[in-house]
This record gives structure tokens, sequence and C-alpha cells, in this order.
């Protein structure tokens, strides 16, 4: 089902009689919301602020919150793709799993999912140099491919582990991963900031050891370390740099001696 | 099949001399008469509106292996234009580079009838034909690529005209193609090496020709075999500082094989041949210049190659200057074509009016069509999508033929630019005749089309309406009525039919695919034996992949040699 219609920004300024007759694409019929949904409304206030709360299982929803500027919206259960995509502000949550495509390509605003994401978070869309260009996105679960891909701005933190390539050709922002990347992290990245707290198998052979440093700042916190700091990727002649937490990657040792 | 009345209109006929008269045209089986005399017709009334014959396109890139390529290397320029099926037309995408029926079907809207795809390499000619065939509502030629295959070029450096007079023929009709097409003559067979030719003296790896001998080669053969459009020329060093003098050089090489004030060259999208200075923090308009020499001379025609400031996608046969492109912006690029004795580059582009070198660009352009006095000389064209999109002629309509509208722009570009820009100082501004003249009567004079771009009697009745009237709405101040008008026309009507009505498809029709078969002048002889040789001795292609037979085009129309005494 096609949700875009499911979004602060849609519902303002609309009483309930008129949200429920919203267009919703089932497949290649057209439909209306309320045909698909109950909805319920408990305030008068139409403002565009107002906040979205679905309980059912939306897994098989695309597009829920696309481009909205404001408000809030929470899913209760799982949430399906492109949750998000182009979002310009406002806050999304999501208690369970949010599948790929999560907040791609979004300007501003917050998205948190308590379960795990599917692949392409904040990424570009087909074709585009444009991901995230600004706001978080903050996963407590597990992320999968390429996430944060061509990542301009913003924050996109993982507290478990990431699939491959995660920050493939990410030009600047920041992505922290808490948990174990699965590989080939920073590829093609030409700027901006990875940090892997877990352990990384292999740093490509195109980042170069920078430095050793103690700490690492994400925003306004500091991360502890200490870190191994790789500059690169040197095939794109990229200065990103890629923080590799030290005590969970004794493997890594070997590069010390270039420094 | 039916008749049709279109009624009291202000009729723009610049071939005919019709300036804007209240008259009727009268259509019966898709060819304009001069009266009606059956009862049952369809009338329409246009009374406060402008008739115009249908839009001439000279120069827009539309099918073809190139464009094709630029679809699939920008999925991220299609997503969030796309236009769903209907009950009269197909599904399709837009932006920079359109499906092929999204193509047919915006450039009916905006009622033009007749598009000239200007880069076939003629080893790809099925497909350009194939794509073609897929683009409905418009008629349509390509021109082959013919600058540097190495049939040109061996006889072209021996001074042998007549062989390489015979091998264009043949391309002509092998590949079902118009016009003779020269892209940065030379320079493609140097790209090939990876190199360029830097003056049209330099003299062609491998091959001791030199750009100058190509193009007055080519010229005398397009004379040779009398084809209806001249030889129709992107010149050497475009998109370079202080390239107008190539452009002007080229221009003057051809300028002794002009007979009876015809005009023997057309320098396409001439804007991007037009840059004076040293590099591009000198980069100044050589419209000026450029303007004076075409002023003097009948032997030249161009089109402007427009600027807008809007992300596009850069796609020419010079492989070479889209390598720089791809330089310059960093963007992603696709080298294409090399193999087929030409090449191509694909870049995606955004100009941005905060850039000194785009605003001058854009203002150089418009300084081109206000210089150049006579709107038979230059024709409006964006050079699509290189320079901007087809769909944004509406706009460009009121820079011609607004100041107020053209300064309101100037004021928000880089102030560089600004301070630089000639067209504070040019008061001109088109009138709605100057306008037919450069849309469609002076492209279609120019291509040889003799039934298109008029509406005399036995024209083609291919009409545009635009529900504008002449006598209230002032277009210097009124611009944006102006836009609004020709973004969708009122009525297109493509063969005596109507195809839009209001801005809307209300018949999907399939138009037809010129092309000539030129008539062999004597000494000249067949190249087909030598030919067959010449590929199975030397190719990796043979004679036969070139041919693209007649039922392969859906609606073939082979146009016969103008002979004139």
């Amino acid at each position: 089902m096609e949700g875009k219609s499911i979004s602060p920004d849609a519902f303002a300024n609309n009483s309930l009689s008129e949200i429920v007759k919203l267009p919703a694409w089932e497949g290649n019929k057209q439909r209306a919301l309320g045909e698909l949904f109950e909805i319920e409304s408990d305030s008068a206030d139409k403002t565009a602020n107002l906040s979205i709360h679905i309980h059912g299982d939306v897994s098989k929803v695309r597009r829920i919150g696309s481009g909205m500027t404001t408000g809030e919206i929470t899913v209760y259960k799982d949430a399906g793709f492109h949750l998000g995509e182009e979002m310009k502000g406002g806050r999304i949550h999501v208690e369970g799993d949010a599948d790929s495509w999560l907040g791609a390509m979004m300007k501003d605003g917050l998205i948190e999912v308590k379960g795990n994401a599917g692949d392409y978070v904040g990424a570009a869309y087909r074709g585009s140099v444009k991901g995230m260009r600004g706001g978080a996105i903050i996963i407590h679960g597990k992320a999968g491919n390429e996430l944060g891909h061509f990542m301009r701005k913003g924050l996109i933190r993982v507290d478990g582990g990431v699939g491959q390539f995660a920050g493939l050709h990410m030009k600047n922002g920041t992505i922290l991963i808490m948990g174990d990347p699965d590989g080939r992290v920073g590829a093609e990245m030409t700027g901006g900031k990875i940090i892997v707290n877990g352990r990384l198998n292999e740093v490509l052979p195109t980042f170069l050891i920078d430095s050793l440093r103690p700490k690492v700042k994400v925003n306004d916190e500091e991360l502890l370390g200490p870190f191994y700091v790789f500059a690169g990727d040197a095939a794109e002649e990229g200065n990103g740099k890629l923080y590799v937490s030290k005590t969970m990657n004794t493997h890594l040792k070997f590069y010390e001696q270039f420094l | 099949m039916a008749e049709l009345l279109v009624r009291n209109g202000f009729v723009y006929d610049p071939l005919n001399g019709i300036n804007g008269e209240r008259m009727d045209i009268a259509v019966k089986d898709g060819k304009i008469v001069d009266r009606l005399h059956s009862g049952r017709r369809t009338a329409i009334d246009a009374s406060g509106m402008i008739v115009m014959p249908g839009g001439v396109d000279i120069h827009s890139h539309i099918a073809g292996p190139k464009v094709n390529a630029g679809r699939l290397l920008r999925p991220e320029d299609h997503f969030k234009d796309v236009e769903p099926k209907t009950e009269k037309t197909r599904s399709g995408v837009g932006h920079s580079i359109p499906s092929t029926f999204t193509t047919g079907y915006r450039y009916a809207r905006m009622g033009y009838t007749t598009v000239m795809e200007p880069a076939m390499p003629p080893l790809m000619a099925r497909h350009v034909h194939e794509e073609l065939n897929d683009t409905p509502m418009i008629d349509k030629a390509a021109f082959p690529l013919l600058n540097d295959a190495w049939l040109v070029l061996e006889p072209l450096s021996k001074g042998n005209t007549n062989d390489a007079a015979a091998y264009v023929a043949w391309i002509m009709e092998a590949t079902k193609g118009y016009a003779v097409k020269m892209v940065n003559p030379g320079g493609l067979e140097a790209w090939g090496f990876g190199r360029n030719v830097r003056n049209i003296d330099d003299v062609v790896p491998h091959f001791g020709v030199t750009p100058r001998e190509i193009i007055q080669g080519l010229c005398r053969v397009n004379q040779l075999l009398d084809l209806p459009h001249s030889i129709h020329v992107h010149t050497n060093n475009l998109g370079k500082p202080g390239n107008y003098v190539t452009c002007l050089e080229t221009m003057k090489c051809v300028e002794n094989q002009a007979s009876n004030d015809k005009p023997v060259i057309h320098v396409t999208h001439c804007q991007f041949s037009s840059f004076k200075g040293d590099d591009w923090r000198t980069l100044e308009s050589g419209a000026e210049e450029i303007a004076k020499y075409v002023n003097t001379h009948s032997h030249v025609t161009t089109d402007i190659g427009q600027v807008v400031f809007a992300n596009t996608t850069t796609m020419t046969a010079d492989g070479p200057f889209q390598y720089i492109m791809h330089q310059l912006s960093h963007n992603k690029w696709i080298n294409n074509d090399v193999e087929t004795e030409t090449s191509a580059g694909i870049v995606p582009f955004t100009y941005r009016r905060s850039s000194f070198v785009h605003a001058t660009q854009w203002s150089i352009g418009l300084e081109l069509a206000l210089l150049i006095k006579d709107p038979w000389k230059i024709y409006m064209s964006t050079d699509h999508p290189n320079a901007a999109r087809f769909t944004f002629y509406p706009r460009i309509i009121t820079w011609l033929m607004s100041k107020v509208a053209r300064e309101k722009l100037l004021k928000k570009v880089s102030n560089r630019a600004q301070h630089k820009s000639l067209l504070p100082t040019i008061d001109r501004e088109y009138t709605f005749y100057e306008l037919a003249v450069a849309t469609r009567a002076g492209q279609s004079k120019c291509l040889g089309l003799k039934d298109k771009g008029h509406l005399g009697v036995g024209a083609d009745a291919d009409i545009a309406i635009y529900n504008i009237n002449p006598e209230q709405v002032d277009p210097s101040k009124q611009y944006k009525r102006v836009r609004k008008a020709f973004k969708h026309a009122a009525y297109t009507i493509k063969d005596g039919q109507i195809v839009v009505k209001d801005g809307q498809i209300v018949k999907a029709v399939e138009g037809r695919t010129f092309w000539v078969k030129p008539k062999l002048p004597d000494p000249i002889t067949e190249i087909t034996p030598r030919l067959k040789e010449v590929f199975e001795d030397y190719y990796t292609v043979q004679y036969e992949n070139y041919i693209v037979p007649e039922h392969h085009l859906a609606h073939s129309h082979p146009v016969s040699p103008k002979m004139e005494a």
C-alpha cells in the first residue's frame, strides 16, 4: 500500500471526515484511507503540529511520512519501505522494525527506530548523489547494507551491527556504529566521519592509517576510545575519517607500525 | 477524412507574409486548402487567439543511443516526473530526457509538430529509427553524423569530393538520414586516440586532413547531392573560452561556396560557440562579433542553444568536450559511440544563476537572438537537453518578447555576469511575427521542408493555436500571459486532426519520418561494390549492418532532393 497521505502535513487543516477520504493506493487500485484504516481523532487541534499514532502492522505500507515538515508519527509495530523519505522536519518513532530506504534523502528531522532497519538507511535514490542532507536517524537494533549511501550531512547512529558498505560514497556527516559492521566500511567516501565501536574484520586497503586518538566527538558528546583513525577512500582521493575502536580490534594492531 | 475550419484567428504565417490578419484556415484531408465546399465540417472558433503553423524544432536530441544511455544514466531525473497512462496516452517519464512517448506528447502540448534529431551515429540508425517510431504526435527526421567516418576523411584528405559524396549519398539512403551533421569535425576521430583538434587548421591524426577541409568538403558534397538542408555544424572548440574565433572561421571557410544568397551552413547551438576571453575567469560574450558577421552574410543560419538555469543532462557527440564537462563538474559521465566512427559523451549538469560562467552563457544566448537582426537567420532552440530541456521554450519566448522579463532575471544572476552582460543595452523585443519565424517558419525553410512551417494552400495541416489575443495583450509587459499561452496550446492540429485541446492530448497520432534519397550527379557512381570490399577487408562490421530497410520506419516519408537549376 502507498501511504504518502499518512503524514502530519497531509492531515493538517483537515477534519476527520476529510482525512478518511485522503487517497491511498492499494496495489493498482485507488482507495481512501478510511477504507483501509480505522481512524480516530482525539483533538480538535488541526494545526500541522499534530501527532499521528499508528497501532496496526504497517510493514506493507510504503512512504509513510514522505516529505513531512513538522509534527510527529509513532508506529507501534513494524513499518514498511521508504518511511520518512525526504522528510524535512518533525519526528518519527517506530517501536518495531523499519524496512529499507528509511529516511532516504531526508533533509531534517528525527527518526528513531527501536528495532532493526533494512538496507539503504538515509540513502540517495538510484542515480542521485544527494543522500541524507541533515537531521538524525537513530536505530537501536541492527541496520542493513549501504547505510548512509551518499550522505552529505546529519547523523546516523546504529546501536547494533550493520551490513556491508556503510557510508558508501559518503561526502559529509557522521555515522556512528556501536555494533559490528559486515565490512567494506566507507568505500568511496570522500569526506565525513564514520565511527566503528564494534569489531571490523578488515579496513579497506584504500584507507591509510592517520593517527591513534583517545576519544572522538560525535556532535556534542564524546566517545572514549582509543580509536585508530584512517583516512580515505584513496581510490576517490577522499579525505573521509574512519574511526575504529582499538580495544575491539586488536587484530588491527599491525597498522601502528605505520604511524 | 474530415474537414476542418479554423475561424477568425489572428494568423501569423511568415512564409506567406501574413502578419496577424484575422482569417479562416481551411483544412481538408490533412492539407491546407483554399476553401471548403461541403457543410460537414468541424469548426474551431479561434477568435481572440493566435494561429500559427505547427512548431518546428531544428535541433533537439530526442532519440538514439546516447539519448537512451542518458536515460539509463539518470534514474534520479525521472522518478519525480511520472506520467501515468490515460485513455489516450501511454505512460512514461519526463524531465530532462523524457521517454519517447512523453517527448512526443510534451512537444504536441506546446504546439510543436516537427522535430529533428540532430545526431545519429550511422551504425546505430536502427536504434534511432526504432525510438523515432515510438515518438508519437510529431513528424521527425534524423541527421547522420558524417564528419569523422573513415570513408569521408580519406577521400577528403586527397581532395576527392566525389568519393565522399558517393559515401554520403549511400549513408543517407542506408540509414534513412535527412541532413549532413558535423560535430567537432576531425575532433571525434582524434578523440578515438584520446586527443582533440585545437582549431580548424589542426591536422587530424592519421588522416592528414584538417577540420577546414572536412567542412569545405562536406559543404561541397551537400551541394553536389542537392540535399534539402545545409550542412549542420557543431563547431570545433565548442564550450571553450575564446572559441568565437573558431566559430567565425568556420562560417568564413564556406563563404565562397555560397551561391544565390542561399544558406550553405547552419551553425547550431551558437551560444556554446560564442565565448570570448582567455579562460573561464575572463569569459566574455562574443555575441556582438558573431552577430556582426551573421548580419552581413547570407550564407549562414544559426540556432541559439539557450541556457535556462536548471538541472539538465548534457549529451553531445562531441566526446572530448563532454570529457571536459565531466572534469569541470565531477559528475558522472558516459563515453559512448566511439566505436561507431563518431563519439558521444553524457554528463548531468546544473546551470546556476549564481555562477558567473552559466549566467554569461544565458546572456550570450539572448544577446545572439536579439543582436542578429533577421529572425530568418537565428532560430529558437535549447539544444535539448544540453542547455535546457525543450519544455522551457515558453520561458525563452518571454525573454525574447519582453525586456522586462529578461531584466528581472538578469538582476538575480551573478553580479559579475550582470555587469558584463550586453542585455541592458538591447531594447529589441520580438513581435509575434518574428517569433513565428524563429520557432517555425525559419526553421522549416532552413530544413527545406516545403510542406511545413506555413499555412499556405497545399501545406500539411499542422497548426498551433494559442490562447492569447495580440490586440489586447502586450507581450512586453504581460509576459506571464505569453508564457502561459505558449506552455499549453489551446489547440494543436496535426495533419488536419485535433490532437491537443487546452493543453491536453485528445487524440494520439503517429508522425512521419522524413529521409532523403539523394540522386547521384554525373560522374559520381554508386559506391556499393567498392564499399562491400572495404568493409570485408578492413571493418569488423559489414555493409549490411548499416542498412535500415524502409519498412523498418513506421511512417516512412522519403523526400527527393530539391531539383533546382
